[in-house]
């Protein structure tokens, strides 16, 4: 809509930039960003308004601000990972999606906060700070939460974003951008797009080029999508989708872009609920909001039936294993010699690296550093590493089965509750956190299949809670199709942001302008 | 269950990462015993997955040189350096035991 927007000239891509930044700066509260590029987004807002002008936009994505997760590289921005590590780094490139996304003229407003090198799933575990939900002050929220007396308590109950991709959910959610990056792993986009209320979208492995984005486990990262709506999601991915020769786990087929069409007929369709989903600890509400969509389509006269993903009760330690494995050798990288951080220690070579890692990774990075080193030892590789290996191999094979037996979409919850206070949420350590939230989502980067959450209903307190869909490998299309009809159907209200400025008592101070 | 002492310190010298505490020992300890439920999957004649791309083949591109020359670029992000090159601190010292590390950086 803002699309056409620009392009009937209703409004200027310079007053949208501005309208944007004045938003972030109106909701610096929440912490979503760590760096805001105002000056170059002017500039790039600039350029395309004279493009629209001259009647050539470069395309649906000219002039639309968008906003970057943090461990992307960005030339000339800032890219730190929220950690100590890479403070004050500046790349010298751009990551293929963040090049692809300026190339179409959209204009970067900044980077988004995030977990600790992408670890963790409250985006409560970074340098900067927790990344607050929008929903904390919302109507909706205050409403079902009055508060008992005055601000000093309503500062108390914000809840989280979820994460990693905390801030990217949270500026979208907060109407800061019209797009934004993510990256998922084991549910980093979807996680926090459903606790924000928004569109998260994972793609298949191997659709969108990970050349730039800051490795966590090369073979399930991917770059996320968050949007408003489904349609937002398709136009976004037809624009990143396709084979890059910078990144040689990217496919070679040709990506077709594609419109999701107006009316849909499910009546086709075949939707697998699987069992092994009904995870205690997962909430009432969400189960009775899974029911009620399961009938939502056997209503609109699609096949729904139970099926069932034996190995999904291993996923989690599968990839506990995994990741700490290919973590230790990701993070292996930063010795403080080519760039980042470097410690003042001039001994040695190893005592210089050893410093320089105590002092730029927090407790969670290095915790998975030496549990990662620890499955890989010469006595413990095969037990462990080749053993998780194998299990990957069964849970990526019950997927096979269930769609090899005409299942064409999957249904899950995404969460297990909707968002929950931050002071709650600390109680418990990262590693036990991200244990308990990524089960929903996990079992899609194992087996490198694209699944979306997509924002459902509001919970009893007035918090977004979504549902996922899982489909078939790179049948974005279809996934997306059925992703669309169900946000229809759902009709998922708008959040009703109250002004932030009266909790504005400390203005982060990180929070700074980069040309 | 117990990780022997000379293993933590082996894996500290590994990973060039330290585990500060009692607690980050304790979090091996806790990471080591969730992985073990690995252990109660039967795998037998299972293969071991890789990538989910397995199937495909790697992409080969021509052996020309398309971008480079870019020294100066990646110089700009290191903390030190002389001419071309990027300064390290003497090598093939190895990482002192944990009793004697401290005076050893102590020396710096």
């Amino acid at each position: 809509q803002v699309s056409a927007a620009l392009r009937e000239g209703r409004v200027g891509a310079g007053e949208l930039c501005q309208r944007c930044l004045a938003r972030v700066r109106g909701t610096g509260l929440l912490n979503a960003y760590i760096s805001v590029a105002e000056d170059a987004a002017l500039l790039e807002a600039e350029e395309a308004e004279k493009r629209y002008r001259r009647g050539q936009p470069l395309g649906v994505l000219d002039g639309i601000p968008v906003a970057v997760k943090d461990n992307f590289n960005t030339a000339g921005i800032e890219t730190t990972c929220a950690s100590n590590m890479l403070k004050g780094y500046i790349s010298p490139y751009n990551a293929t999606v963040v090049q692809k996304l300026l190339d179409q003229g959209a204009v970067l407003l900044g980077k988004t906060n995030l977990d600790e090198f992408a670890m963790g799933s409250g985006s409560t575990d970074g340098v900067f700070g927790p990344v607050r939900n929008p929903w904390s002050y919302s109507r909706q929220y205050k409403e079902k939460n009055p508060s008992k007396s005055h601000s000093e308590n309503e500062d108390s109950e914000w809840v989280i974003t979820g994460g990693s991709s905390g801030g990217s959910a949270a500026a979208i959610s907060s109407f800061t951008c019209f797009a934004a990056l993510g990256s998922d792993t084991g549910g980093s986009t979807r996680n926090p797009a459903a606790h924000c209320g928004v569109v998260g979208l994972k793609p298949t492995y191997g659709l969108i080029s990970r050349h730039g984005l800051i490795p966590l486990v090369n073979s399930m990262d991917v770059p996320g999508i968050l949007t408003r709506c489904v349609d937002d999601a398709a136009v976004v991915l037809g624009l990143l989708a396709g084979h890059d020769p910078k990144d040689s786990t990217t496919i070679q087929g040709a990506f077709k872009p594609f419109e999701i069409p107006d009316s849909i007929d499910v009546r086709k369709l075949c939707i697998g609920i699987p069992k092994e989903y009904h995870v205690p600890g997962l909430s009432s509400e969400i189960q009775a909001l899974w029911s009620k969509a399961t009938d939502l389509f056997k209503d609109a006269g699609a096949k729904v039936i139970e099926v069932s993903l034996p190995h999904t009760s291993y996923s989690i330690v599968c990839y506990h294993v995994l990741c700490t494995a290919e973590v230790a050798s990701n993070m292996a990288r930063f010795d403080g010699l080519e760039y980042g951080h470097r410690a003042a220690m001039k001994q040695s070579t190893e005592s210089m690296y050893a410093a320089t890692r105590r002092e730029g990774f927090n407790d969670v990075v290095r915790g998975r550093i030496l549990s990662g080193n620890y499955f890989l030892l010469k006595e413990n590789y095969e037990k462990y590493f080749v053993k998780a290996q194998k299990v990957r191999r069964l849970i990526a094979n019950d997927f096979v089965k269930v769609f090899g037996s005409g299942v064409d979409i999957l249904l899950t919850p995404t969460t297990l509750s909707d968002a929950a206070p931050y002071v709650e949420f600390i109680k418990e350590d990262n590693r036990t956190r991200s244990a308990q939230d990524d089960i929903l989502t996990q079992a899609a980067n194992m087996a490198g299949l694209p699944a979306i959450s997509v924002p459902a209903a509001l919970s009893k307190r007035g918090l977004p809670l979504g549902l996922q869909f899982i489909g078939r490998s790179f049948q974005e299309k279809q996934l997306l199709t059925v992703a669309k009809w169900f946000e229809k159907q759902v009709k998922f209200p708008v959040i009703q942001l109250e002004d932030m400025k009266r909790h504005d008592c400390n203005v982060f101070q990180h929070q700074k302008s980069v040309s | 269950e117990q990780v022997p002492a000379a293993v933590l310190e082996h894996l500290e010298r590994l990973a060039l990462v330290d585990f500060r505490d009692a607690e980050g020992v304790q979090r091996l300890r806790e990471a080591v015993r969730f992985a073990e439920r690995l252990h109660e999957v039967d795998t037998e004649g299972v293969e071991p997955m890789d990538s989910v791309l397995e199937d495909r083949c790697l992409y080969l591109r021509e052996d020309d040189v398309t971008e480079g020359n870019c020294t100066k670029e990646l110089l700009k992000n290191a903390r030190e350096k002389i001419e071309e090159y990027f300064v390290a601190p003497p090598g093939n010292i190895p990482l002192p035991k944990l009793e004697e590390r401290e005076t050893f950086e102590q020396q710096s």
